[in-house]
């Protein structure tokens, strides 16, 4: 009896605290908003927004509900935070593998990157790329050519836009390669295990990659032009670009300066975690006959990437939750948007403060779920 | 079930109204606002982060504009000195919750009065000391001298969560031309964008654009287009509940107003006191009792007067010499071609 008091009244004391804590707030939001005719509820997801938005993934415009400008907000959050992650990803693991270089100019410049940019505080590095950096720029008019089609200049990089024809079938055909090396993996393990052959899979899945999606331009009716920018006059002195597709210096800025600080944290996990691996097991591995090539991909690198992964889904998250600095530079990102806009628009703080919270905890939950799955697909299994 | 979640979400994010205990009551003579104002000794009021002729702070930090004297009045009227407000600067985005929230007791920060900002979030206006519209600036160079000449395409720089971002849609829509809104938090920052040539034009308040203009690196190579595109009466606010206290603020307002209507102004107003005219002798405080209804002494409306001067006094002051808009436009007087008419003090 004594024990089960000793246990369990902490407990429901304190479950009781937070409850009561709760309750509390709750009761004087409620009195405050009601002394100050402040309506709460969500009806003003339904109505008209009246506002446009400067870059959108989805066809929106202001006779558009609030909803909807929600969902541009929240798309262009995902956008740039995917963009950044795969950039920050593939920069993180070359500056990473550079630090460990025997090569002294690589390794030092390697590292001088990763002390610079994880040095300055990454609102800075958002107000250098797009006041200084990308102010700099040139006027549409005066821009040359990168690649011949490209323009950048200070009111957006244009590139050409891809006008496809007959696309379901190339991605049908891409969906089968992918399917197909999937296949051809199985079976090489299998080939593997039980024969010990051994066949070059990457070779063939390039190949494959490369072959079926081009079948389909043979024979499968698809065709690909590019609608290239081309100079427009707006007044006596303004151009603009237009045809093909025009990305904001905002969003240029930001994912430059996601990226390159974030590349920087990546870096040092994929470091911590090679080198969390010890000597003898690449000793150990090479002693049993195993190619260098065999030897990063069967023994180090299954082991480092266990170190690695956690820490590097705290960067993803972090980057993610960082985008919502893009309110700094007018990026139309989830917070100047929803929490911008729309909140000063409607007067609703409470309730579109809440949703914002709501989706950045469910954007970044989803991202450690989807890490977390992965890392247990890695992880050593006890046999 | 839908109360639970009701509760829980407004759990969730309720900075605003957090910890603010409930402060106001229905009393029918008190002003809770007022008294804590006499006890904290001065104004809260929340104006602009730097709006020359509007709200402005020099280098050593002191505040002029017609939107700064408007708290002014309300100190001289409640505390008996022009001199004893806080300012408190905030952005377009912070304004109204920094009100709702208690931060600051008087919004005086060009807003423009809308129906639903009125009736749906707490706020409560309560005159107009500014009567504008919004307008379009372009560089000269570029040839445009009407709203008309907009194409397919153009960038426009404007602030964030701002009626401006409302009326710039209604006027392209309605136009069907397409428009790239390139949409900052801070004044400053659209104009370094304009600036920069980010955007082809920069759309506000056209009184905004003239005090804006000035910061341009060059001045002179931009215009404001001749078109007015929207109303945007521009007045003080008030938090909803406390009806003494925005009678105070809108009869301070009204005092310059009517001051300047009666030739009352701030270096004559002591000898108006034995004028024979009774309307300027109420203005005065010389006749009648009406700071009784507010609970405030009989010379508060002299004080407003003496101390920040009429509505004519600090629009010269504040936007007519410092070359913002040299002409009043319709912010004259009534009877002067204006629209300006205020109800009558008595």
């Amino acid at each position: 009896m004594n024990n089960i008091i000793k246990r369990y009244i902490p407990q429901i004391l304190a479950i009781l605290f937070v409850v009561l804590i709760f309750g509390f707030l709750t009761l004087n939001a409620q009195t405050n908003m009601d002394n100050r005719g402040i309506d709460f509820g969500f009806g003003f997801l339904s109505q008209e927004s009246s506002f446009d938005v400067q870059f959108s993934l989805i066809e929106y415009s202001g006779s558009d509900s609030y909803a909807r400008a929600f969902l541009v907000g929240l798309l262009n959050t995902l956008l740039v935070s995917f963009i950044s992650i795969i950039i920050c990803t593939i920069l993180g693991v070359i500056i990473g593998v550079a630090r460990l270089s025997s090569n002294y100019l690589i390794k030092n410049s390697a590292a001088w990157y990763v002390e610079f940019f994880r040095n300055i505080p990454l609102l800075l590095q958002i107000f250098f790329w797009y006041y200084a950096a990308l102010r700099a720029l040139p006027m549409p008019e005066k821009a040359d050519a990168w690649f011949g089609v490209t323009y950048m200049t200070v009111k957006g990089y244009y590139i050409p836009a891809m006008v496809w024809e007959n696309l379901n079938v190339f991605l049908y055909c891409g969906l089968a390669a992918i399917i197909a090396i999937i296949v051809l993996r199985n079976y090489a393990n299998k080939l593997r295990d039980t024969q010990g052959k051994q066949i070059p899979v990457l070779l063939y899945s390039v190949g494959l990659l490369i072959v079926l999606p081009l079948l389909s331009f043979l024979f499968g009716g698809v065709s690909l032009e590019f609608e290239i920018p081309e100079l427009k006059k707006l007044s006596k002195i303004s151009y603009i670009y237009e045809g093909g597709i025009s990305l904001p210096p905002e969003l240029i800025a930001l994912v430059l300066a996601l990226s390159l600080y974030t590349s920087t944290f990546v870096a040092e996990c994929v470091r911590a975690g090679i080198e969390g691996v010890s000597k003898g097991q690449k000793e150990a591995a090479a002693s049993v006959g195993l190619t260098p090539n065999q030897v990063l991909k069967l023994v180090i690198m299954p082991q480092a990437l266990r170190i690695i992964i956690p820490p590097t889904t705290n960067q993803y998250l972090n980057l993610t939750k960082n985008s919502s600095l893009a309110a700094a530079i007018a990026y139309p990102d989830l917070v100047l948007v929803f929490a911008g806009t729309a909140l000063m628009q409607t007067g609703k703080a409470i309730e579109i403060v809440s949703i914002t919270m709501l989706t950045y905890l469910t954007i970044s939950l989803t991202i450690a779920a989807v890490m977390n799955w992965y890392n247990k697909k890695i992880e050593i299994k006890e046999k | 079930m839908f109360k639970i979640i009701k509760q829980l979400t407004s759990v969730v994010a309720m900075f605003a109204v957090l910890f603010a205990f409930s402060t106001e009551t229905m009393a029918a003579k008190k002003s809770k606002t007022l008294e804590n104002t006499k006890k904290r000794g001065f104004v809260r009021c929340g104006v602009s982060q730097g709006l020359p002729g509007f709200s402005n702070a020099d280098e050593s930090g002191n505040w002029t504009g017609i939107d700064v004297d408007v708290c002014r009045a309300v100190a001289a009227a409640t505390l008996g000195d022009a001199t004893k407000v806080k300012f408190t600067p905030l952005s377009a985005k912070e304004r109204f919750t920094a009100l709702t929230s208690g931060e600051i007791d008087i919004l005086s920060r060009n807003t423009t009065w809308t129906l639903s900002r009125d009736a749906d979030i707490g706020l409560t206006f309560v005159g107009v000391n500014f009567y504008d519209g919004q307008g379009f600036m372009v560089r000269k160079g570029s040839g445009i001298s009407s709203t008309g000449e907009f194409k397919n395409g153009t960038s426009v720089c404007t602030n964030l969560g701002t009626t401006t971002e409302l009326n710039m849609r209604d006027f392209f829509d309605s136009r069907g031309i397409s428009y790239e809104p390139v949409v900052f938090e801070k004044a400053d920052e659209v104009v370094a964008a304009y600036d920069a040539g980010r955007c082809d034009t920069y759309t506000t308040d056209k009184s905004g654009l003239a005090a804006q203009r000035t910061k341009l690196s060059a001045p002179d190579d931009h215009v404001v287009l001749p078109e007015t595109i929207s109303k945007e009466p521009l007045g003080p606010v008030v938090r909803q509940g406390d009806s003494v206290w925005e009678d105070i603020v809108r009869w301070s307002l009204n005092t310059m107003i009517e001051a300047e209507e009666y030739g009352v102004n701030s270096s004559n107003a002591d000898m108006m006191k034995t004028s024979n005219n009774p309307a300027i002798k109420r203005l005065v405080g010389a006749e009648g009792e009406l700071g009784a209804a507010f609970g405030l002494d009989n010379d508060w409306n002299l004080r407003i007067i003496k101390q920040v001067g009429n509505y004519g006094e600090s629009y010269k002051r504040n936007i007519a010499d410092t070359g913002i808009l040299p002409d009043r436009g319709p912010n004259e007087l009534w009877t002067k071609g204006g629209i300006l008419y205020v109800p009558p003090a008595r």
